[in-house]
């Protein structure tokens, strides 16, 4: 059976045993219902041009997995970054695993999904915000449907979130294959600031799919930084959708980490909805192999004075396929805006592929947009110079990919997560160095 | 200084009509409306035109009846009627003509208007004209000179009559009749156009170009040109366009090849002019082009545009270096007022090695209109070191134009470098009181302005097509003053 119809048939056996009371059940309804009219994004459509799911959708995944598997702490450590105190919330199997999450509802509600559907006292926050961000296409419409677990993070008022959020999904292997529809809402409300970590890891090799939705919404002067750290293992795919909707002078930046993955598909959509807005989108991506990473970026400039920043970096050896479609949209009303794009790729192999589409869409007279896009090589002096002073090709190569990475890695404000990034490119480009130096 | 406002320059400037909006009144040789198997064999026959191209048309034209019209342009418009157009309209007065006396007084009269006297032309530095007045060429002049050199330059019917073998090879080698919707349609129908053939190691004389006009109310325009340079010769190739105003929408579907051989050089410059609709947006042209060169090792084919024109322009003209070390180039102007949408760009495919290409692209839009630059630089697994440097600039004058950059990029190959880089602007407010504080009024200013942001483009311009393409400028853009 096609998974598109696997997933619709079973979608009725799914909402039936679900209460009916959920206040969800018309939006899963409708949604289930763009997904059976849409389909799968093929090819043929414009922002797949460069992507095809074809070869993640040929698995026959099991969608709501049974059995429970024990899973210490041991197992996962090498996974988060435990060298600080953090908030965690750690999923197994698509299912919540109390004992090695650390939650907390002290002033600032960091906890699940499913608890936030079915408790009537965070009724009205999902009232107000649950499926308010995600669009209509057809791959955020199936997570909505299904949508059932994931994180729930509600940061009222003037706080300050002391320590890092970590949200890390683990497939253990137990089904065959997995097929994991995470649901995330993060809300910050006026004044409060929050840093959150998200990770995907299958810790064996049999093939995971995720399709996950994050809904994020920055309310005013509200701050929120957002790292995705994408290191899966080779038969794991991810399509990540993020909506992140902001209110006037909120400050958000994501920056995604894609080191590993079979096929990993990012779509990153910025809604400016005030005045003097600020959005970062950046991102590293170094892949080998026949692994595939799409970038699809959207940062929509709704009102005037609003900033937005994007910068991804990207380096491809062996067969792997980077793509890059980014867009800006500058609405008519939104005059002063600063949007600046770039993506800057190397090329290391033959059979490398980079796509990348980097558009404006500009209504506005009084606006300042630039994009700027490279596909190049290390420069090769800069090579003999290190060769000539006694540091191997292979070192010196890395620390000029290290070098050409690094604007990147200048914007992480937690230290942890810009070591652990540094080791996994060290690690990645095949060198034994700490580029600290 | 008198009191001459903004507001005065904008009403006078509403109601300017177009200035070229002229109809004459020759007899013409009309086709019924419609498209069908007999009018593509009519239109072939009429051009007395051999067995095989009329089945190359009659090909095209079943092709065509399979394909649906592109819809992925950033540009909305009224789907042209394909049944509601005659297919072939010639001016009656025939044959041709030795010398300009003999020929019609009126259509001389239409070229005095358009400021393009054929006298003052022959006079002008040497510029051959190849005059095409709906779509058959009436005059051709310096041919004699040309014909010492061995250039053959005549319109594209006489060619298929006179130098059959010539034709036969190359027409559709660069763009197949099956290529897109709108190129097999031109497949089908073509009226006429020009043919270019430059022998090898010869370096023409002169500019050559051609003067393309829509006439009669109601005819479609199907241009098809052919420009073959044979190995190690240089060609400089000039298209101008001007249109009467028209109320309906009337439709340009023209086909352009260029082929370069073996250290060939073709310089393509075109002034698109086309009526635009008035400032409601009513009426105005459509033009739907295929413009694509093929580069032969060590060659190199230059496009230079300047659009102004047209409601609807929706043109790529492509180069697909095939050999090594050939060399690409795309210049274009594109300024929309009105509610002119211009999706307009180029494709540069990088196949041999060694392959460069540059694109600079210059969009400028006023008034209500949208423009969009859409380009695809594809560099393939074989093509070593190519490089590439692309630069798209926009221009927006008002908040209610729009300026929209698609730029592709896909590359195979690890020494590839491409740069591409974009970026939207307005004019300063202080570049306008700079100019102000030195007497220079407003709308002077824009156009120094204008002038100054295009100047990169207009420099690739031959001398004679660089006056005229800044007049153009001026024109497009008055009373756009935001």
């Amino acid at each position: 059976m096609e998974l598109k119809d696997k997933l619709v048939s079973s979608f009725f056996a799914f909402e039936d045993h679900l209460e009916d009371a959920s206040p969800i059940h018309d939006i899963r309804n409708e949604a289930i219902k763009t997904f059976e009219q849409k389909g799968f994004p093929t090819k043929k459509e414009e922002a797949w041009k460069y992507t095809s799911l074809n070869s993640v959708l040929k698995h026959d995944y099991s969608l709501f997995p049974k059995t429970e598997n024990a899973i210490e702490y041991k197992d996962i450590k090498p996974y988060l970054i435990h060298d600080i105190d953090s908030y965690k919330i750690i999923f197994i199997d698509g299912k919540y695993s109390s004992h090695l999450s650390q939650t907390t509802h002290d002033g600032i509600d960091v906890c699940l999904m499913s608890a936030a559907l079915a408790k009537p006292k965070y009724r009205l926050v999902i009232e107000n915000y649950f499926n308010k961000a995600a669009t209509k296409d057809s791959l955020p419409s199936l997570n909505t449907a299904f949508s059932s677990e994931g994180a729930y993070i509600h940061i009222p008022k003037n706080k300050l979130v002391e320590k890092p959020i970590q949200i890390v999904h683990f497939s253990t292997g137990n089904e065959a294959a997995l097929m994991l529809q995470p649901r995330n809402l993060i809300v910050v409300d006026e004044n409060s600031h929050v840093q959150i970590i998200e990770r995907h890891q299958s810790l064996t090799d049999n093939p995971v799919l995720t399709n996950s939705v994050t809904e994020i919404f920055a309310n005013k002067r509200a701050i929120a930084d957002y790292y995705k750290i994408q290191n899966d293992n080779q038969n794991a795919s991810l399509i990540d959708n993020t909506f992140i909707k902001q209110k006037q002078e909120s400050h958000v930046s994501v920056h995604t980490f894609s080191f590993g993955g079979k096929l990993t598909r990012n779509n990153l959509n910025f809604y400016q909805n005030g005045e003097r807005i600020d959005s970062t989108l950046k991102g590293i991506t170094i892949i080998g192999d026949k692994q595939h990473v799409d970038h699809n970026t959207l940062v929509h400039h709704i009102e005037p004075n609003c900033e937005s920043h994007q910068d991804y970096k990207g380096i491809f050896g062996d067969s792997a396929t980077g793509v890059f479609n980014g867009q800006v949209v500058v609405e008519k009303e939104a005059q002063k805006t600063n949007a600046y794009q770039s993506n800057n790729n190397i090329l290391v192999s033959d059979k490398a592929t980079i796509n990348s589409k980097p558009q404006l869409e500009i209504f506005a007279d009084d606006v300042k947009c630039s994009h700027g896009c490279t596909i190049g090589q290390l420069d090769e002096s800069a090579m003999f110079y290190m060769r000539s002073r006694g540091i191997p090709e292979k070192e010196a190569r890395a620390l000029l990919m290290y070098a050409f990475s690094n604007n990147v890695l200048n914007s992480v404000k937690i230290p942890e997560i810009k070591q652990r990034i540094t080791k996994l490119i060290a690690k990645k480009l095949g060198v034994n160095i700490g580029f600290d130096l | 200084m008198s009191k001459y406002t903004e507001d005065d320059l904008r009403e006078e400037l509403k109601t300017k009509e177009y200035e070229y909006g002229f109809y004459t009144d020759i007899e013409s040789d009309t086709f019924p409306v419609g498209l069908n198997e007999d009018v593509v064999r009519a239109i072939s026959k009429k051009k007395e035109e051999p067995e095989w191209m009329t089945e190359w048309r009659l090909e095209a034209f079943r092709v065509w009846e399979q394909m649906v019209e592109p819809e992925w342009a950033n540009v909305n418009y009224e789907k042209p009627d394909f049944q509601a157009i005659s297919y072939y309209s010639a001016p009656n007065k025939k044959p041709k003509y030795e010398s300009l006396d003999e020929v019609d007084p009126e259509l001389l009269e239409t070229f005095n208007k358009l400021g393009i006297s054929l006298d003052e032309q022959k006079k002008l530095a040497g510029v051959a004209m190849d005059v095409v007045v709906d779509s058959v060429s009436v005059a051709t002049t310096f041919k004699k000179t040309l014909a010492e050199k061995g250039i053959i330059f005549c319109s594209i019917s006489e060619a298929i009559k006179e130098h059959p073998e010539l034709v036969k090879k190359y027409i559709g080698t660069v763009v197949p009749k099956t290529d897109n919707f709108y190129a097999a349609l031109n497949s089908a129908v073509f009226s006429d156009g020009s043919f270019c053939y430059i022998p090898k190691g010869v370096r023409c004389p002169m500019e050559l170009s051609t003067y393309f006009r829509i006439n009669q109310a109601g005819t479609g325009q199907f241009e098809r040109t052919l420009v073959v340079a044979d190995e190690g010769s240089y060609v400089s190739y000039l298209e101008g366009c001007t249109a009467p105003s028209r109320d309906e929408n009337q439709l340009h579907a023209a086909v352009v090849e260029l082929i370069a051989m073996e250290d060939a050089e073709i310089k393509y410059s075109t002034v698109q002019n086309w009526f635009p609709g008035n400032a409601e947006g009513k009426g105005g042209v459509f033009n739907f082009v295929t413009k694509r060169g093929l580069c032969e090792k060590n060659s190199k084919i230059s496009w230079t545009q300047v659009e102004t024109g047209s409601a609807v322009t929706w043109k790529y003209p492509s180069c697909v270096l095939k050999g090594d070390n050939s060399v690409g180039e795309f210049y274009s102007i594109a300024v929309t007022n009105n509610f002119q949408q211009a999706d307009t760009g180029t494709k540069m495919i990088h196949l041999g090695k060694n392959t460069k290409s540059t694109i600079i692209s210059k969009g400028i839009s006023a008034g209500k209109s949208q423009n969009s630059y859409r380009g695809l630089v594809q560099i393939s697994s074989r093509a070593d070191n190519a490089r590439n440097f692309s630069q798209c600039d926009s221009l927006l004058m008002g908040n209610e134009c729009g300026a929209h950059t698609f730029p592709y990029i896909e590359a195979k190959n690890k020494s590839a470098q491409i740069e591409h880089e974009a970026t939207t602007s307005k004019i300063g407010e202080d570049q306008i009181f700079y100019c102000n504080q030195r007497g220079i009024d407003t709308e002077k200013a824009i156009a120094l302005i204008v002038n100054g942001f295009s100047k990169e483009v207009l420099n690739k311009l031959p001398m004679e097509f660089a006056v005229e393409a800044q007049k153009l400028l001026e024109i497009s853009l008055e009373g756009s003053v935001g």
